[in-house]
C-alpha cells in the first residue's frame, strides 16, 4: 500500500465531503463523524508502525517525481504528530456531541472539525513548502468557521481579530515562499535543503528565516506575537477551545522544527540564537499571565504560551537531547492540554461561569472530575512519572548540554509557574465551602467527563510507558539532527 | 425597494449569457490540451449566472434554476477526489490519471484522459464557491 | 520590469498597513485584499517574469514561461478571495450584532476583569 501516508489526510476529507450533502441530518453526522475518526486513527496507527519498520514513507502524487511533483512525506515525527492529532479529535468529537446543542451541530460543525483534521494532517505530512501553505489554509479556514459558530457578541468580535492576524500572516507566508523560491528555486522541502547548502549564502537564508519565523510564530504564538491568542481562544465554546489549545499552535512549532531543521542550519546558528531568547522570553510572558488571572479558561491558555516557549526552546538548542525532549513534550502537550481544557470546560459547566469566584467546594459532589483533573495538573508541571516530566528533563539536559544556564533554570521555574496556577484552579474550584450550583448543562458532568478521562489516562500510558515510546521519539529526532536523512528518502528515485 | 426597470440589462443579458455559458464550456474542454479548464470553464460559467442575478433577482434565480449550490460544491468535491483516491485502487500514487486513445464515432481517434472527471469536479466546486458566497452577501442585505 | 513591480509591490504593502492601522473594519478588509494582492505580484515578480509561450507542449517552441509561480499565484488568489469573502460577511454580521464598525469600540473582552 503505497498510498498510506495519504489515508490519514484523505479519510477524513472525503467523509467530510459525505457529510456536506446532508449538513442537517444530526445523528448522521455525529456517527459518520464519530467512525471518520476511529478510522483515521487506525490508519495514522498502521502508518507509524509502517514507518518504524521501514523508515521514512514517501508519496509522489500524481507519480510526478520529486522534485518536480508535490511529496507527501511521513517521517516519525510527522506520522506521531498525525496519530496524536487524530485521537484529540477523536475524544474532542465525543465530548462536543453531549456538550453541544442541536441548532450549533446542524451549523457544518462536525464538517468544519473533519476539514480541519484534513489540514492539520496534511500540513504535518506535506514534504512541499507551497503545499504546507495550502494545508495551512485548510485548517486556517475551518477554524475561522469553528471560532465564529454560535455568533455571540463577544465571538464575533474576536474572531475578527483572530481572522485579521491569520490573514496578514497568510500574506506574509506567500511573500517569504516568494523570495525563498527567488533564492533556490525549487519548493520541494528537501530540494531546498539541499540547494541552499549548494548555494552557501547564509546572509540572505537567514533574512527569509526570520521571515518564516515571524510566519510561524505568528501561529505557534511565540513572545511577541501572542498577543492575539489570549482573546481569540477565550472566545469559542470549549470543544473548538480544545481543538485549537491542543492542537493549531503545534502546527507552527511543527512548522519551525522543520524548516529550521532542514533550511536555517547553516549560517553558524544565528536564527536559532533568536529562537532561542524568544522562546525563553515566551516562557516568561505565559508565566506572568497564567499567574495574574483568575479565570479558568485564561489561566489554562498562558499555559499554552508556556509550553510553546518550553518547546522552542528544546528546539532552539539543537542538541540530540533537547529536540528528544522537544519532540516528547510536544506531543504530551498536545493531549494534556486537550484533556485540561475538557476538565475545566466541565468545571464551567457546572458552575456556569468561567470565573473562579464563581466555583469552590466542587470536589463534594464531583470527586471524580476533582482527582482527574488533579492527575491532569501534576502531569501538566511535570511531576514523575506522569507525562510531562519525561520532556522537560530531556530539554533542560539538553540545554545544559547546549552550554546554556540561564534557560534551563527559567524552564524549572516556569514548572512552579504551571504547577501553582494549575493548582490555583484545582485549591479553588474543587476545595472551599461547597456551595449551590445553576449551571445550565451541569447534568452532563459525568458524560462529559468520560471523553476527558480518556485523555488524561492516554497522557498517564504515555508518560508511565516512555520506556516503550522512547524508540519512537529517538527516530523521529534523527531527520531533525542529520537532515540528509530526510533529503535522501525523498528525492531517492 | 423600488423596482427599476432594466429592459435593456434584461434583454441583454438573456442571449449573452448563453454565449458566456457556451464559451464557458469550450473552455473546459480546451483544457484537455491546451490552457484553459475546469476552474477557468466554472468562474466563467459562474460569471454568467452572476449576471442573470444581477439583472433579475435571487427569487428568479432559484425558479430558473433550482440548484442548491452548497449541495453543488460537495458534489463537485467528491467527484474530484474521488478520481483523484481513484489511483488507490490500482495502488499508484494518488492523483496518477491514466488516458488512452479511442475511436469514437463522429469524433474519430479522441484521447479519454481520467483528468475530465477531476475538471468535472472542478467545475461544479468553483461554480457552487462561487454562487454560495454570492448568494450568502446578497442575501443578507 | 522586475524594478517596476518591486515598486509596486511596495506601494502595495505601503497602502495595505495604512489601511489595516486605521480605525474602520471595511478599511481594514479592503487592507488585507491590499496586503494579498501585495504579496501574489511578488511571488510573481521574485519567480522572474519569463517571456515565453504557455506551458503548454507544442511543436516550434522553444521558450516557455515557467509554470509554477502561475500556479502557485492563482492558489494563493482563489484562498485569498475565499477569505475575503467570508471577511466580509463576518465583518457585516459583527456589524450587524455590536452596532458598529469601530476597532476602537471592539477592544477586550467582558470577562477580562
Amino acid at each position: 500500500m503505497i498510498n498510506l501516508p495519504l489515508l490519514p489526510i484523505l479519510i477524513p476529507l472525503l467523509a467530510a465531503v459525505i457529510l456536506m450533502l446532508f449538513p442537517k441530518h444530526i445523528a448522521a453526522q455525529r456517527v459518520i463523524s464519530i467512525v471518520t475518526a476511529i478510522a483515521t486513527i487506525i490508519a495514522s496507527a498502521v502508518l507509524v508502525a509502517a514507518v518504524k519498520q521501514n523508515g521514512i514513507l514517501t508519496v509522489n502524487l500524481g507519480s510526478w517525481p520529486a522534485p518536480y511533483g508535490i511529496p507527501l512525506v511521513s517521517d516519525m515525527l510527522s506520522a506521531l504528530l498525525v496519530l496524536t492529532t487524530s485521537i484529540i479529535v477523536l475524544f474532542v468529537l465525543w465530548y462536543a456531541i453531549y456538550y453541544s446543542d442541536r441548532e450549533y451541530e446542524s451549523y457544518f460543525f462536525y464538517i468544519s472539525v473533519l476539514f480541519l483534521l484534513v489540514g492539520l494532517n496534511g500540513a504535518f505530512t506535506t514534504g512541499d513548502i507551497f503545499n504546507l501553505f495550502v494545508f495551512f489554509e485548510v485548517f486556517l479556514i475551518s477554524s475561522y468557521l469553528l471560532i465564529v459558530l454560535g455568533g455571540k457578541k463577544g465571538q464575533l468580535r474576536e474572531s475578527i481579530k483572530y481572522v485579521l492576524i491569520n490573514v496578514i500572516s497568510s500574506a506574509l507566508f506567500v511573500a517569504a515562499v516568494a523570495y525563498l523560491y527567488a533564492v533556490v528555486g525549487s519548493l520541494n522541502m528537501a530540494d531546498i535543503s539541499q540547494r541552499i547548502e549548494a548555494l552557501n549564502e547564509p546572509g540572505i537564508i537567514s533574512v527569509i528565516g526570520i521571515f518564516f519565523l515571524i510566519v510561524f510564530g505568528l501561529k505557534g504564538a511565540i513572545f511577541p506575537l501572542y498577543f492575539w491568542l489570549p482573546g481569540s481562544y477565550h472566545a469559542p465554546p470549549i470543544p473548538v477551545l480544545a481543538l485549537f489549545g491542543a492542537l493549531l499552535t503545534k502546527v507552527g512549532i511543527y512548522a519551525i522544527m522543520r524548516t529550521f531543521s532542514l533550511f536555517f542550519y547553516q549560517d553558524g546558528g544565528y536564527v536559532h540564537i533568536v529562537l532561542g531568547a524568544l522562546a525563553l522570553l515566551t516562557v516568561i510572558i505565559g508565566s506572568i499571565g497564567a499567574l495574574a488571572y483568575r479565570d479558568v479558561k485564561m489561566i489554562i491558555i498562558y499555559n499554552i504560551i508556556i509550553a510553546v516557549g518550553v518547546i522552542l526552546y528544546g528546539v532552539a538548542v539543537m542538541t540530540p537531547d533537547g529536540l528528544e525532549g522537544a519532540i516528547f513534550y510536544l506531543l504530551h502537550d498536545m493531549v494534556i492540554k486537550a484533556a485540561l481544557f475538557l476538565l475545566v470546560g466541565i468545571m464551567m459547566a457546572i458552575a456556569g461561569s468561567s470565573h473562579l469566584k464563581d466555583m469552590g467546594g466542587m470536589i463534594r459532589d464531583y470527586p471524580w472530575i476533582g482527582w482527574t483533573y488533579f492527575i491532569g495538573a501534576l502531569s501538566l508541571a511535570g511531576i514523575p512519572p506522569l507525562s510531562g516530566f519525561i520532556g522537560k528533563l530531556l530539554i533542560v539536559r539538553g540545554g545544559f548540554a547546549a552550554g546554556d544556564m540561564i534557560g534551563p533554570l527559567l524552564i524549572l521555574i516556569s514548572s512552579l509557574v504551571v504547577l501553582y496556577s494549575a493548582m490555583k484552579i484545582f485549591t479553588n474550584g474543587f476545595w472551599g465551602t461547597p456551595r449551590e450550583y445553576h449551571g445550565a448543562k451541569a447534568h452532563l458532568a459525568t458524560r462529559l467527563w468520560v471523553p476527558a478521562a480518556a485523555l488524561i489516562l492516554i497522557a498517564i500510558a504515555y508518560g508511565v510507558g516512555a520506556e516503550a515510546v522512547r524508540p519512537f521519539i529517538t527516530q523521529a529526532v534523527e531527520p531533525l539532527v542529520n537532515p540528509a536523512i530526510y533529503i535522501d528518502a525523498v528525492l531517492k528515485e | 425597494m423600488k423596482k427599476t426597470n432594466d429592459v435593456i440589462l434584461q434583454t441583454v443579458t438573456k442571449i449573452i449569457s448563453f454565449i458566456i455559458i457556451l464559451f464557458s464550456i469550450h473552455l473546459f474542454f480546451a483544457g484537455h490540451y491546451t490552457p484553459g479548464g475546469g476552474f477557468i470553464g466554472g468562474l466563467m460559467t459562474a460569471a454568467a449566472l452572476v449576471l442573470l442575478l444581477l439583472s433579475y433577482d435571487i427569487k428568479t434565480m432559484n425558479k430558473i434554476l433550482p440548484f442548491d449550490y452548497k449541495r453543488m460544491t460537495a458534489i463537485g468535491l467528491l467527484i474530484a477526489v474521488l478520481t483523484a483516491a481513484g489511483a488507490l485502487l490500482f495502488n499508484v500514487p494518488f492523483f496518477t490519471h491514466a488516458y488512452d486513445y479511442f475511436d469514437i464515432p463522429l469524433l474519430g481517434e479522441t484521447s479519454l484522459h481520467t483528468a475530465v472527471l477531476f475538471d468535472i469536479g472542478v467545475y461544479l466546486v468553483v461554480i457552487g464557491i462561487t454562487m454560495t458566497i454570492i448568494q450568502t452577501i446578497g442575501e443578507s442585505e | 520590469m522586475e524594478f517596476l513591480m518591486s515598486i509596486i509591490v511596495g506601494i502595495l504593502f505601503t497602502c495595505a498597513v495604512y489601511l489595516i492601522l486605521s480605525k474602520s473594519l471595511i478599511r481594514i478588509i479592503i487592507g488585507t485584499v491590499l496586503l494579498g494582492h501585495g504579496s501574489h505580484l511578488l511571488l510573481l515578480t521574485m519567480s522572474g517574469l519569463k517571456s515565453g509561450s504557455a506551458p503548454v507542449l507544442m511543436d516550434n517552441i522553444s521558450e516557455y514561461a515557467d509554470p509554477l509561480p502561475q500556479a502557485l499565484v492563482l492558489t494563493a488568489i482563489v484562498i485569498s478571495f475565499g477569505v475575503t469573502a467570508f471577511f466580509l460577511v463576518l465583518a457585516y454580521r459583527a456589524y450587524q450584532e455590536l452596532g458598529t464598525d469601530n476597532m476602537e469600540q471592539m477592544r477586550g473582552t467582558e470577562s477580562h476583569d
